[in-house]
């Protein structure tokens, strides 16, 4: 009979030898080949310690981003929520007061915002909507938490350092996917 | 021997034994995920050797259930007997010159006897439990013991045509020039082999089988007995790698640039580590096929050897 691919192998369906039967020899080299497994490259990553590489288009928590004086750059204009097709993001919205120049970009700024990190689904499309350049999605994965209002990220937990006071932080928490975004604009 | 001496050397080996079939917990952990391209539990304390102590406790916190529809009594005996018996068995085993709790005349037929008891724990425990899944994990278990019993003592019988006696301590000493390994190579490997079925390691598990019977004859246990079940396998581990040592691999004897006891613990370890090898390398044959392994072909050789042994053993006093 003609094979059907050029792979197929004739199997040896002779009867065992009475020494076959024994299985001593082969379990002998079965254990060998468990052995050598000893020296081979382990699998684990051991978390917290070491991190699984990320492609850089991976998408985590998001950050609410700053402009370079350190203003922050949402205006509360609620397209990132209408976007979300997990209904995820809310905000409130204040007008800047005078004098506040230096914390807010423009007229009107979110004063409250809060992504609600177990809806979320990490599509990232909330980034896309951003008029403002102000929320991106960031390499850093969701931590674990003890209560599920835990997950419900504020202001404080997605506003990312200031660059002019800190820009080590700043760019730690801008991380490498905004930098590689812009590369390939 | 002095009585405090004697007590010293009783506390002192009841002393090590548990504490080497607890830290197996760790070593047989460890060795598989290596195997297995993994590396195990690393995190509790220096290389996680602090994890026999967090399973300990965690099987303490268990609650200790005794099911309503078990036999209550015989339910708790039967975790004890299978620790009680092995440790029974250690006994007569000589660690090192002048280290024996025991110096029986008849070692050998003393570690056979208190090893074929561990049967009763697996047989009265599936009974107790009232379980169907524990029960047939019990007769297996039964089973499984009288085919390997028989040629358990059968592969003994060579080691002590050769020495003339029943005495582990004669027996090593017995070894000063040859290892009985060279002289009973199939005596060897068929005690290796009738000892993992005793110990219900893998590959002889089927008495438990989690695949089949749900672990079998201790699926009803929780807590510390069943703790007491999994203590028992590690000192049957390392009971059956003493023996095997003590029988085939002269026992503490060794180049003198170590101790007597020292090289018997090397190789208590190796055959240890040639357990946990194995249990990483095999996988659980069928009931049948085991049993028909047995009776069948194990049996047949073990016969031949002692014959064959017996021939030349005659033959060499003239």
């Amino acid at each position: 009979m003609q094979a059907l691919t050029s792979r197929a192998k004739p199997v040896d369906r002779k009867p065992m030898t009475f020494l076959e039967k024994l299985y001593v020899w082969s379990i002998f080299k079965g254990m060998m080949i468990t052995l050598r497994h000893l020296f081979k490259k382990k699998a684990t990553i051991s978390y917290p310690e070491e991190k699984r590489p990320f492609s850089p288009v991976f998408r985590g928590l998001h950050i609410l981003n700053r402009d370079e004086e350190g203003r922050e750059r949402c205006t509360a204009c609620g397209l990132c929520a209408l976007a979300c097709p997990a209904e995820a993001i809310t905000m409130e919205a204040a007008e800047r007061l005078p004098g506040e120049e230096n914390l807010y970009r423009e007229e009107k700024y979110a004063a409250k915002y809060e992504i609600n990190m177990l809806r979320c689904i990490f599509c990232g499309l909330c980034e896309e909507a951003c008029p403002k350049d102000a929320v991106y999605l960031s390499e850093t994965f969701a931590p674990s938490n003890y209560q599920r209002k835990g997950f419900i990220y504020g202001k404080q937990d997605l506003l990312i350092p200031n660059p002019k006071d800190n820009p080590g932080e700043y760019w730690k928490a801008v991380g490498n996917r905004k930098a590689n975004k812009e590369q390939s604009n | 021997m002095s009585a405090t001496e004697h007590i010293l050397i009783v506390v002192g080996v009841l002393f090590v034994l548990l504490n080497i079939a607890a830290g197996l917990i760790w070593v047989e952990r460890r060795l598989l995920a290596l195997w297995q391209d993994r590396l195990g539990p690393n995190r509790a304390g220096p290389l996680g050797v602090l994890i026999v102590l967090a399973d300990t406790l965690k099987l303490f916190f268990k609650e200790d259930w005794i099911p309503p529809f078990a036999d209550k009594w015989v339910f708790i005996l039967a975790p004890a007997i299978v620790v009680g018996s092995v440790l029974l068995s250690f006994v007569v085993i000589p660690f090192a010159p002048g280290i024996v709790v025991a110096d029986l005349n008849i070692g050998i037929l003393f570690f056979l006897a208190m090893s074929s008891l561990g049967v009763y724990s697996i047989v009265l425990g599936g009974w107790a439990s009232n379980n169907k899944y524990a029960l047939l994990g019990a007769l297996r278990g039964a089973s499984q013991m009288i085919a390997y019993e028989v040629f358990m003592g059968l592969s003994l019988m060579g080691v002590v045509m050769l020495s003339g006696s029943f005495n582990l301590g004669d027996i090593v000493a017995a070894q000063q020039n040859l290892w009985f390994v060279v002289t009973q190579p199939v005596g060897f490997v068929i005690f290796f082999i009738a000892g993992i079925a005793e110990t219900h390691r893998l590959p002889f598990d089927i008495p438990e089988a989690e695949s089949e019977l749900i672990a079998g004859y201790h699926a009803e246990y929780s807590g510390m007995k069943f703790g007491m079940f999994f203590i028992g396998e590690y000192l049957g581990i390392t009971l059956i790698s003493a023996m095997i040592v003590t029988l085939f691999f002269g026992g503490w004897l060794g180049p003198a640039f170590l101790p007597p006891l020292a090289w018997f613990v090397i190789k208590l370890f190796f055959f240890i580590g040639l357990f946990i090898l194995l249990r990483a390398s095999l996988p659980r044959p069928r009931y049948d096929q085991l049993i028909s392994y047995g009776w069948k072909i194990i049996l047949a050789i073990v016969l031949a050897n002692l014959l064959i042994t017996g021939a030349i053993a005659l033959w060499l006093r003239g």
